[in-house]
């Protein structure tokens, strides 16, 4: 029977960093394969034919796409440091906030990354904070979303603090305000300084070098 | 000590109808408050304080939101009757990765329809009928998306089926006629008593699409 694990992903992917997180923790041993997008193999579209994007987790030849679906597949089948509660409430939260996560914080962070204009650059940037600050309420003052331990909010919620600063340096805007959200930011850098964590994440100037080049791709004057 | 289980909800919500399939397959018996969006509740604000929308299901004063994160957490606590994911790992990544295929499609581009014209509303009403297909592909010769039984699937889609005659009446065009697969499941779904005590008459959603017209000033 094929027990083979093979993770199809994108170096600088944060969805891809999620499902690498998650499989570390569980310490399964897999294949990485590198996608090298925009580039995408024929074997991606075989496996991905509906989105055709990475990350997706090959198990014994058959594939599971779309990042936090790859997770809570990987929490069942490998039940070593579980990342999911078990109680059923304390799961409905952690979907919720993995949930606002990607669909709130994500989306403002590229707002204040995308928006040219100081005016309209400050807007995005507290529309982003007020964002983060909710999120920082779901913590309920944990050391992490987990409790003591990380879990499936850290994982899907932690690369949030890699993008963050990313942008900050990048187009100069505050996101994650120690004054305001100090429970947030003091949860972003022990996350991040995990091993786990830490080591799957790619070098700062790589990732500055690759969201530089993002930035100019994103806010260049379009063509007619 | 019996559950006191209250579903905030709004007739009209694809997103509430989910949820209320959910509990009647499983038999739960619930109070529904219908909730009036324009002026909302006390109740609403405070059990979903971050998005302020329904369904919110509130379980012993412990409050869910997010349909399918509800219909979730239903198919969790009330495990032993009418299962709507399937119990082995990859079948259930399946049903998920669907389920969130049909969230982040069919309302956005349903909504597209009645709520743009000319070029805008003519792409919308093609990735639509795309998409339908896609589904309809994956449903195959199953009776639902669930196989023998009503799934996670079929109920996260089946709602949207009260919307579709609006779509088509205000996009001009055939859902019908494009996925008839897909009909014919939504009436074999229909014939399920937890599915058509749930959703409601499409010409009454047709009706408050309208309704929505006129409020928002869209031609």
């Amino acid at each position: 029977m094929d027990e083979s694990i093979r993770l199809f992903g994108y170096w600088a992917s944060p969805f891809a960093l999620r499902v690498e997180w998650t499989l570390k923790l569980k310490e399964v041993q897999y294949e990485y394969v590198e996608e090298h997008l925009p580039e995408k193999s024929s074997l991606l579209l075989q496996y991905n034919p509906v989105h055709k994007k990475i990350p997706v987790l090959v198990h014994g030849g058959r594939p599971v796409a779309e990042s936090l679906v790859i997770m809570e597949y990987i929490d069942e089948v490998w039940k070593n440091n579980p990342i999911l509660p078990q109680d059923s409430h304390e799961r409905a939260k952690a979907r919720f906030w993995a949930k606002f996560a990607d669909e709130k914080c994500m989306p403002s962070i590229m707002k204040s990354f995308v928006t040219e204009g100081e005016e309209e650059k400050a807007k995005a940037a507290e529309e982003a904070r007020e964002q983060l600050k909710t999120l920082e309420n779901g913590l309920e003052g944990k050391r992490f979303f987990g409790g003591e331990t990380i879990g499936f909010v850290d994982i899907a919620a932690g690369w949030l603090g890699i993008w963050a600063r990313l942008v900050e340096e990048i187009v100069d805007v505050k996101l994650i305000d120690a004054e305001t959200m100090p429970l947030l930011r003091a949860w972003f850098a022990h996350f991040l300084e995990l091993e786990t964590i830490k080591e799957c994440v790619p070098p700062w100037d790589k990732l500055l070098e690759h969201s530089r080049g993002f930035h100019k791709k994103l806010t260049a004057p379009a063509t007619t | 000590m019996a559950d006191e289980v209250i579903l905030l909800d709004f007739w009209a919500s694809p997103f509430g109808m989910r949820v209320r399939i959910a509990l009647e397959e499983k038999g739960v018996k619930y109070e529904y408050r219908e909730q009036d969006l324009r002026n909302k509740s006390s109740l609403l604000l405070q059990m979903n304080p971050v998005h302020k929308k329904i369904p919110v299901l509130i379980h012993n004063g412990k409050p869910v939101s997010e349909s399918l994160i509800v219909v979730q957490y239903v198919d969790e606590v009330w495990k032993d009757k009418g299962p709507l994911l399937p119990s082995d790992p990859y079948e259930r990544a399946q049903a998920r990765f669907w389920a969130d295929f049909v969230d982040m499609k069919i309302y956005g581009l349903g909504s597209k329809t009645w709520q743009t014209k000319g070029e805008e509303q003519e792409a919308a009403k093609k990735e639509l009928i795309e998409c339908l297909k896609l589904l309809e592909k994956e449903l195959g010769d199953k009776p639902y998306f669930g196989g023998e039984t009503l799934g996670y699937v079929d109920v996260t889609l089946v709602p949207f089926y009260t919307w579709f005659y609006a779509y088509e009446k205000e996009g001009n065009f055939s859902i019908e006629t494009e996925c008839p697969k897909l009909i014919e499941w939504a009436n074999r779904c229909l014939q399920k008593e937890s599915v058509s005590k749930s959703l409601v008459d499409r010409e009454k959603v047709y009706g408050f699409i309208l309704e929505l017209k006129k409020r928002r000033g869209i031609e």
